[in-house]
């Protein structure tokens, strides 16, 4: 590293520094009126020194305010364009996005799409984008905090002449007594300055903490990025959802098949079932559709305590059992869950009878039910009749002709029965469906009718375990405290400086000009002493 | 002099000290940014990837002989096509048949093809299997079990494990017989 020494006091200065460390001699070449730039106090910042190695050229790198600004603009910038469209988690999941977006937004959604901004926030860029921001950040506060608390620290009360002069307040006193000087110094301690005396040569100052706030404030902000990392971790951070219907018995996903849920039921009440809902019978009128009041879970988390293989029937031990409202969540090992969502109404099973085709009455022949959770093959009764349920379609739809289900869940079930009416081999076909009761042949003895079914609610539960939340907390406390600090408090300095038959005086503040200059009137107080001038606004004039 | 090379010597010792710090700020922060895009980039993946040694599971037999279960480790020693499907998912239905015709031939190879299916009621599942006539063993995954520890997403995937029960491929979505082809061959035990 390169040094130079200090033409006035011979102290060795580290290249980059501006003020010599010791006397306080400026070292730049302008003119002895312009003020002084009392950036970090004047010291050499790490990274303006000499640099060879690749590790100094990194660290310049993100040392540079410039690229840090920078940085910042163009997550802004990216921030922006992914809130133009909507984000690919915010579209319909039944249309492809590549889709959504062409016929959604035309030209601009396709290259919106292509682009990849549909899915802007948890790209590998943007990731990266926010990762360089926080390095620069941690390098940035290394690379300042380090030198300037160093040079305020070890500060000398006695400056240069030159140091005084360019300072932004300035006053020099021909006319005062030691009993000034001495109220002077009193005042001082009485406004909290802390003296520091060398060769008659005074440094007051207070609220030197102040200028810690920025870098305190950096300490919060990347507690909060490793918090946000964390949750990459599944050990600290869990999102996820499942849906239980009602008397069914689920895996919690992300337990390792360990935590079972029951729905035991779903409990749904809507505005206008209450006596007290009725000071809402007028707004109520107008709605096409209830409103849901409230809603709410009463469920019962299991453990499986077999060590049986996966797949194999869970041996179930109840854990606990509560209801799940919205914003009262059931917990489990600091996993919770939320009720989210519902699905009110699935059919659940269904009963049909049996009556000759002919008969108006339609008398009942047989009875049955079927359990649309797990459907027999076979219905048989004493009277010799026997039904067999050939197909059956959970969420029936046609398809090119082709009866087939959609999903998974008998929302609209159809049927394809075989009557086989006693003592005959050959049956009669019927199919049916909710709206449907056909006979494909037009000659069935018997038809069959639905005389009634039952329904279930499903409920949406998120899952959700968040142990980076505290972190967070944290972070953001720490965060708060730097901004205070470095909002609420100023760094204030006034040096007092004795020359042959006058005494010096300058003062200095962080920011807040307006409030130094109110301390200093109450400061110069009962002394002779006049206010010093502003030495920016005498330039001006 | 002794004194010029004790400050001189002083300042290698601090230059040194202060390239080692920033070392290892910037090996931590490099390190933490690699962890965040990584981790990123793999949230989204499977409980099971290619390389991971497929977990063991039990599950009913469907087209067995009787009341059955079987189990992926009965398979030991032999490369098993591990496919999750359902009886309304149509490209599953699609890629159904493939397997079917593949299955006697890669049979007598040592390639064993289990179906998993997702459905909710048994019912639906011997249905398909009676229409299309498949004689490789249909597993129902009734709890949702193999599906969670397996990490299934989208329907149907395919997993592909060769004759040491580590998967060796992982294919989300409709196969065509020329890639299933290829993957069985993959999986052939040696």
């Amino acid at each position: 590293m390169r040094s130079f020494k200090c033409d006035a006091c011979g102290y060795e200065n580290k290249e980059g520094t501006t003020i010599c460390k010791k006397c306080g001699k400026p070292h730049d070449q302008a003119e002895n009126s312009q003020l002084l730039n009392m950036r970090y106090d004047g010291t050499s910042i790490r990274s303006k020194t000499r640099n060879r190695s690749i590790i100094d050229k990194i660290w310049n790198f993100f040392s540079s305010v410039k690229v840090g600004v920078t940085l910042i603009a163009i997550a802004l910038v990216a921030s922006a364009i992914g809130t133009i469209y909507p984000q690919e988690m915010y579209i319909p999941q039944t249309v492809s996005p590549e889709a959504h977006y062409r016929e959604q937004y035309g030209l601009m959604g396709q290259i919106y799409y292509q682009f990849g901004f549909h899915q802007l926030y948890g790209s590998w860029w943007y990731m990266v984008l926010i990762a360089l921001i926080g390095m620069s950040i941690f390098i940035v506060s290394i690379d300042r905090g380090v030198p300037l608390y160093k040079a305020l620290k070890y500060q000398n009360p006695k400056r240069h002449p030159n140091f005084l002069k360019r300072q932004k307040l300035f006053a020099s006193y021909a006319d005062y007594t030691k009993e000034d000087k001495k109220q002077l110094l009193s005042n001082l301690r009485k406004y909290r300055y802390k003296i520091i005396e060398k060769d008659g040569h005074f440094l007051a100052e207070k609220g030197r903490f102040s200028r810690w706030g920025p870098y305190v404030n950096h300490c919060g902000l990347i507690i909060f990025l490793i918090g946000t990392l964390l949750r990459f971790v599944p050990f600290m951070y869990i999102d996820d959802f499942v849906w239980v219907r009602e008397g069914e018995t689920k895996v919690i996903p992300s337990t390792e098949q360990t935590y079972y849920i029951e729905n035991e039921e779903f409990i749904f009440e809507t505005y206008g079932d209450d006596e007290e809902d009725q000071k809402f019978a007028e707004i109520l009128a107008q709605q096409n559709a209830p409103i849901a009041k409230h809603f709410e879970t009463s469920a019962t988390i299991y453990r499986d305590i077999s060590d049986d293989i996966t797949g194999s029937e869970p041996e179930l031990e109840e854990v606990k059992s509560g209801n799940i409202i919205v914003n009262q969540p059931l917990k489990i090992n600091r996993l919770a869950l939320y009720q989210d969502s519902y699905q009110l109404n699935e059919f659940q099973s269904m009963s049909f009878k049996l009556h000759e085709s002919g008969d108006d009455a339609e008398e009942s022949i047989v009875q049955f039910t079927v359990d649309l959770t797990n459907p027999s093959r076979e219905y048989t009764f004493d009277n010799g009749f026997r039904i067999k349920l050939d197909q059956y379609y959970p969420d029936y739809e046609l398809d090119d002709g082709e009866p087939r289900s959609k999903t998974n869940y008998p929302r609209n079930p159809g049927f394809v029965f075989f009557v086989y009416p006693p003592e005959t081999e050959q049956p009669e076909i019927s199919f049916l469906a909710i709206g449907h009761n056909i006979d494909p042949t037009q000659e069935n003895d018997y038809k069959l009718g639905l005389t009634g079914f039952d329904v279930r609610d499903v409920s949406g539960l998120k899952i959700r375990k968040d142990l980076t939340l505290p972190i967070l907390g944290v972070g953001a406390f720490i965060f708060m405290i730097g901004l205070i600090q470095g909002m609420y408090w100023q760094h204030r300095r006034i040096w007092l400086h004795p020359t042959d038959n006058k005494l010096w005086m300058a003062g200095h503040t962080n920011k807040n000009w307006f409030g130094l200059n109110k301390e200093i009137e109450k400061i110069i107080k009962h002394t002779n002493f006049t206010m010093p001038q502003d030495q920016e606004e005498k330039q001006h004039e | 002099m002794n004194k010029v090379e004790l400050g001189k010597q002083k300042k290698q010792i601090k230059k040194r000290r202060r390239l080692i710090f920033r070392t290892i700020i910037i090996m931590l922060l490099f390190a933490a940014l690699i962890f965040a895009v990584v981790s990123n980039l793999s949230a989204d993946e499977a409980a099971v990837d290619v390389g991971d040694e497929a977990p063991d599971f039990q599950l009913k037999h469907l087209n067995g002989s009787g009341e059955q279960t079987v189990r992926l480790s009965d398979f030991e020693g032999k490369g098993v096509m591990l496919n999750f499907w359902a009886t309304y998912c149509e490209p599953c239905e699609r890629e159904m048949p493939y397997m079917e015709s593949l299955y006697s031939q890669y049979q007598d190879r040592g390639v064993e093809i289990v179906a998993v299916s997702v459905d909710a009621t048994e019912l639906v599942v011997h249905n398909f299997v009676e229409d299309y006539n498949l004689t490789f063993p249909v597993l129902h995954d009734k709890n949702s079990q193999v599906l969670d520890a397996y990490g299934i997403k989208p329907l149907p995937t395919s997993f592909f494990i060769d004759e040491n029960g580590v998967v060796v491929e992982r294919v989300l979505g409709e196969l065509t017989l020329e890639k299933l082809e290829g993957y069985l061959q993959q999986i052939e035990p040696s």
